[in-house]
């Protein structure tokens, strides 16, 4: 069974390769071919998946070792696989619902003549993706780490004759390298400390490392959480990674690839346990995450950047209950899960909105598309209440269990996050209803454009409403499944550990709580956007909704400070490099021999002046056998 | 006596040389394949060379010693470490590529007198045959003024491959163009013969001390490491010290290190993408190695003396190259800084004085060689297929050359060290090792790492994506030859950058060696963890 594992990352390894190096002769099958060994991986997932379930919850990790990959002294990295209950979480949803986006991806590329191309990308996306859950040590996570966001960069500048998208694309990366140094050194000091970067033997002993290591390292795995799942304040490049094509929206940008810090945090709960101001850090950043991406999706009229708000605040719950230590690792994950299937389902569903209208994203310019695309209207209906917490569906059970274990970290700190995730709750019911409202309900609002084409919104093909009905029962069922009898909680606990907190509210409490703020939300929406008519172009709006439509300053922050700065520094130094540095020097040789006027006068590019410097170059070495001959 | 092997695979570019610059000026395709058969067949003595090298066996191998100027005791001594014989493949290895790249490099512009007597293109591949043959010496001379000699010598032939083969794509003209060709010819040679200098008064006082200590004056670093091990062979520090300067004066002019540098941009800039490869993937190499071998080897004491110093100088050039590579408008010059900023990696990781330090070091050489090369060259088709080296004059290239660009960006990723390519692990590895003795310096290194990822991105940014701009719209595709040249060297990137293990295991006994030189052990973990 463990020689499986490899095999989960070859096949699409595989696929990619032959699909990017294929040429043109595979353009026929190649969709075909790179969507049979996205599901070729996720059967390998299933087979190991129902092993490990015949086996008891502690022995049910499996580990895989290839080759010795760096050995150099002390430092010994290996190719080896750790398969346990949280990285075989991540491998069936990664396998899973990249299979469906593959699916999907057929009918969505399908006008586009580079198809074969994306999915080479496609399939080394999900190879990278799987490698970073089941690596068996930091520095091998460290491949698929930016394995995913050369896959993401990739993708996001797919169409690299848009400069939006080439622009785009260059950021995410840039941001992600400033997190990838975090990672780095938490590697670094992980080598320091422990001797090595294994996650046994570094887990195991955290606890014998002094509180200040454990709290360097947290922190560092917090930058590169940070960078990876667009959390404050590095979370500027997951708007306009939206220039992609929406499948990867869908798949890296919401459902995968974004959660890899929810997965790095987790993993190192261990450290993290004995580093309670890491913790302290991990918190605040998910709770302002929370809330931040909360208010900009407020904001938004383009309905994938409204949806990317969404994610960076989903994604910031998860981070805060990563946070609270083992009370919350359990439920971090869950909500990842159920994030996973109603996240992907929203934006396959704003793909599909987009594939009738023309490729249109303004929300102000579609209304009333329920009765012209029923089941995108149906399957994103049932992502939008999982995401609200909708009683019974996928996200009301996730998110209530993280509201929970918010209170239940105890004392100030527990009402702070409490407050913090059941006001994001209705921020969230305000901003879902406002893009449902916006597109599904309401007065047809879309116009010709220039050239007189009317879009003409139509269902989409079967090939991408599968994919939407199946992600839209996991939006509906997955919560119910994994709470039913605890089932997940008891599936995951072997790996993370977990803990009841001692929250000062009852559960009956926390949930009518969120059932109340869920209402507040949704009905001061439906006043904004339902009872009145949506206007076609958008209102000045107040200073808040402005700063928010502008991602609340930060990329004017980044832009100022960062950007130009930058460009000042660097074109000084490239004047000083010329003017001061080389003057020097030469400055330095002309005192010393009066290079400089002999230099200038070489400059010449006569042929003669040449020879005598060959000359000198001669009698440099003969002067130097003489020299040796007076010695 | 055995087969001299490693005076073979020196000698045999040389005749190469000889022979490719006889070929008659009518006969330049003979010329070309004759540069190319022997660049190919030094390659096969390099791997039954790598193949011979038993790792972990002697220090010095396949050592050859014969007395030459018995008078100052000049002996002609080679011999090869796990560093040099794997610096030796990497040249081998290069030079086919550089001369198959630069294959129309040298053709007359018009062809009006097919009988004269210059015959550029039989010159350029010859002097590129010669200055592997001087290479391939430097890394495998034990002796130090047979080192010394042919490090100097090395310049003449780069000299004229600068000052006269520059790529027809200045903006100012062709006028212009020649000017600026000399001007950085001129400057490499001065800057060089100036370092050279200054180690030959440290090579003239090695044999000064030598005598005074020995007895007799010798050159040779296996009698002095010999004598040092049996404590008939120590320095005062002061000595020890000046001569230490003199030597790594030369090499930090070579590397090229902060602010020793700015001859290397001028240098890569004007000459043609071949040639730019020669010098910072192959040519410069010698002067990191040299650090590794003769400062560390003969100057312990002085080099840790010193390190402090360089190792700042170091993570200068890391930075300061890296911004600079960001600030360029011209492609060539862009790479020209990028590299500077690897040298400084480089150095950083040999003056960490840790196993993973001086191993990374080590890979680093190597992995560079290929990384830039590949970059490099690929550069140069996109260059010559346009007539301009300007960023600005490129765009949406992508769209019209997707193979090109492909190749582009795998050259590009790997000069910003992706995990997967070769390069991420040799620097990761400098970075492991400086951080375990200099915690503070690791870290403001690490910030090279994302700059890396802005000067490439923003190269690949604005010369391969966006619309395409115009005299870029007929731009044909990689022909077979040029793909032949980048995808070996893509192959190998991926392969190393995978399995390095072959390469670790020849180099980590070397850099034990060294380090044991210079009574330095890697500082512990905290806590012992159990693997």
């Amino acid at each position: 069974m463990e020689n499986l594992i490899g095999l989960l990352v070859a096949v699409p390894l595989l696929g990619a390769a032959i699909l990017l190096t294929g040429g043109r002769r595979l353009d026929r099958i190649g969709h075909w071919l790179g969507t049979i060994l996205a599901a070729v991986s996720f059967g390998i997932g299933a087979v190991l998946f129902f092993d490990m379930l015949g086996k008891s919850g502690e022995d049910r990790a499996m580990y895989s070792h290839l080759f010795s990959w760096v050995p150099v002294g002390g430092f010994q990295a290996d190719i080896g696989f750790q398969l346990d209950q949280l990285s075989m979480t991540f491998v069936l949803l990664i396998s899973g619902v990249g299979t469906l986006i593959h699916i999907y991806s057929i009918g969505y590329m399908e006008h586009d003549e580079r198809r074969r191309r994306f999915f080479g990308y496609l399939n080394l996306f999900v190879a990278a993706m799987l490698l970073l859950v089941i690596a068996d040590n930091y520095f091998l996570l460290y491949v698929g780490w930016e394995g995913v966001g050369l896959a993401s960069y990739l993708l996001i500048g797919f169409w690299q004759n848009k400069p939006s998208a080439a622009t785009a694309a260059k950021k995410a990366f840039l941001v992600n390298r400033v997190g990838d140094v975090g990672l780095s050194i938490a590697i670094m000091l992980m080598f320091t400390t422990f001797g090595t970067f294994s996650f046994q033997p570094v887990l195991a002993h955290a606890g014998d490392a002094s509180e200040g290591k454990l709290t360097a390292i947290g922190l560092m795995l917090l930058l590169a959480a940070c960078g990876k799942s667009a959390q404050v304040p590095l979370q500027s490049w997951l708007g306009d990674a939206m220039e992609g094509p929406t499948p990867v929206s869908a798949l890296i940008h919401a459902a995968t690839m974004v959660t890899a810090g929810v997965y790095l945090i987790t993993r190192s709960g261990a450290i993290f346990n004995g580093a309670p101001d890491a913790q302290v850090a991990v918190v605040t950043v998910g709770a302002v995450t929370l809330l931040f991406g909360a208010i900009v999706g407020c904001a938004k009229d383009d309905i994938k950047k409204a949806l990317a708000g969404s994610t960076m605040s989903q994604i910031g719950y998860m981070i805060m209950a990563a946070g609270l230590g083992p009370i919350g690792y359990v439920f971090a994950i869950m909500h990842l899960v159920t994030h996973g299937f109603f996240k992907a389902g929203l934006f396959l569903g704003a793909g599909s909105v987009m594939h009738g209208m023309n490729d249109e994203v303004d929300m102000r310019k579609y209304g009333g598309l329920r009765t012209y695309m029923p089941v995108t209207f149906i399957t994103f209906g049932l992502g939008y209440l999982a995401i609200i917490g909708f009683p019974g569906l996928s996200g009301f059970f996730s998110k209530d269990k993280i509201i929970e274990a918010a209170f239940a970290k105890g004392g100030t700190e527990g009402w702070i996050l409490g407050g913090a995730a059941l006001l994001g709750a209705a921020i969230t019911a305000f901003y879902m209803t406002r893009v449902m409202l916006m597109t599904f309900f309401g007065e047809k609002r879309w116009e010709a454009d220039a050239e007189g084409h009317e879009p003409h919104p139509h269902e989409s093909p079967k090939s991408m409403t599968i994919p939407m009905i199946v992600l839209a029962f996991g939006s509906v069922f997955a919560g119910g499944l994994f709470s039913l009898n605890s089932s997940f909680l008891k599936w995951l606990e072997p790996v993370t550990g977990h803990e009841e907190g001692h929250s000062p509210l009852s559960a009956t409490t926390v949930t009518a709580g969120t059932m109340v703020v869920l209402v507040i939300g949704v009905a001061l929406a439906w006043l904004m956007y339902g009872r009145r008519a949506v206007p076609a172009v958008a209102p000045r709006g107040s200073l808040l909704t402005r700063a928010a439509r502008r991602d609340l300053l930060q990329d004017d922050f980044n832009h100022v400070v960062l950007v130009r700065g930058g460009e000042h520094l660097t074109r000084s130094l490239v004047y000083l490099d010329h003017s001061l540095v080389d003057g020097a020097v030469n400055g330095t040789a002309a005192g010393v021999g009066g290079l400089s006027g002999r230099m200038r006068k070489l400059q010449n590019g006569y042929v003669r002046s040449y020879a005598v410097s060959m000359l000198g170059g001669t009698a440099v070495l003969i002067a130097a056998t003489l020299l040796m001959r007076a010695v | 006596m055995s087969f001299p092997l490693l005076t073979v695979t020196a000698a045999l570019p040389a005749v190469g040389a000889i022979a490719t610059a006889a070929v008659p000026a009518a006969k330049r395709t003979v010329a070309k394949w004759s540069a190319l058969g022997f660049s190919v067949a030094t390659f096969v003595l390099a791997v039954i060379v790598l193949v011979r090298f038993e790792p972990g066996g002697e220090r010095y191998q396949l050592t050859e010693s014969h007395a030459w100027i018995k008078d100052f005791g000049v002996r002609y001594e080679l011999g090869v470490d796990g560093i040099g014989v794997s610096l030796v493949a990497l040249t081998a290895l290069l030079i086919p590529f550089i001369i198959a790249a630069g294959w129309h490099d040298a053709d007359p512009l018009e062809d009006k007198n097919p009988n004269r007597r210059w015959r550029p293109t039989q010159g350029f591949f010859a002097l590129i045959l010669a200055v592997e043959a001087m290479v391939v010496v430097s890394f495998e001379a034990t002796d130090v003024f047979l080192f010394y000699i042919f490090f100097e010598a090395m310049l003449i032939p780069m000299y004229f491959l600068i000052g006269g083969f520059g790529d027809q794509a200045h903006e100012h003209g062709d006028d212009e163009a020649a000017k600026q060709r000399s001007y950085a010819a001129v400057k490499f040679l001065l800057y060089n013969l100036v370092g050279g200098l200054v180690m030959l008064a440290a090579v003239i006082g090695l044999y000064a001390a030598s005598a005074d200590q020995l007895g007799h004056g010798t050159f040779s670093l296996q009698e002095i490491l010999q004598a040092r091990a049996a404590g008939k062979f120590d320095l005062a520090s002061s000595t020890e010290r000046w001569l230490f300067l003199g030597f790594f004066f030369a090499f930090a002019v070579k590397a090229p290190l902060w602010p020793l540098h700015t001859w290397l941009p001028n240098a890569m800039g004007e000459s043609t993408a071949p040639v730019a490869v020669l010098i910072t993937a192959v040519v410069d190499k010698v002067g990191t190695f040299a650090m590794l071998r003769y400062c560390l080897q003969l100057f312990p004491e002085a080099s840790k003396w010193a390190t402090p110093v360089i190792l700042v100088l170091a993570v200068i050039s890391i930075i300061y190259g890296a911004l600079l590579a960001v600030g360029q408008r011209d492609i060539k010059r862009l790479i020209a800084y990028a590299s500077i900023s690897h040298f400084g990696f480089i150095i950083m990781g040999i003056f960490a004085m840790t196993t993973q330090g001086q191993s990374g070091a080590a890979l680093y050489m190597v992995n560079h060689g290929i990384s830039t090369a590949a970059l490099l060259l690929v550069a140069g088709f996109l260059i010559s297929r346009r007539g301009s080296r300007l960023i600005a004059d490129f765009g949406g290239v992508q769209k019209v050359a997707p193979v090109l660009a492909g190749t582009f960006l795998i050259g590009g990723l790997a000069t910003l060290s992706l995990p997967g390519l070769a390069p991420f692990v040799s620097e990761f590895l400098v970075l492991v090792g400086t951080f375990s003795r200099y915690p503070a310096l690791g870290i403001i290194a690490t910030v090279g790492i994302v700059l890396a990822a802005l000067y490439v991105l923003v190269l690949y940014q604005r010369t391969m994506t966006g619309p395409v701009k115009a005299g870029v719209e007929g731009m044909k595709d990689l022909k077979v030859r040029e793909i032949a040249v980048v995808a070996p060297l893509i192959a190998l990137l991926l392969f190393l950058g995978v399995y390095p293990k072959p390469l670790t295991d020849i180099v980590n006994p070397a850099v034990g060696q060294t380090l044991s030189d210079v009574h330095k052990t890697d500082p512990k973990p905290a806590l012992e963890a159990t693997k």
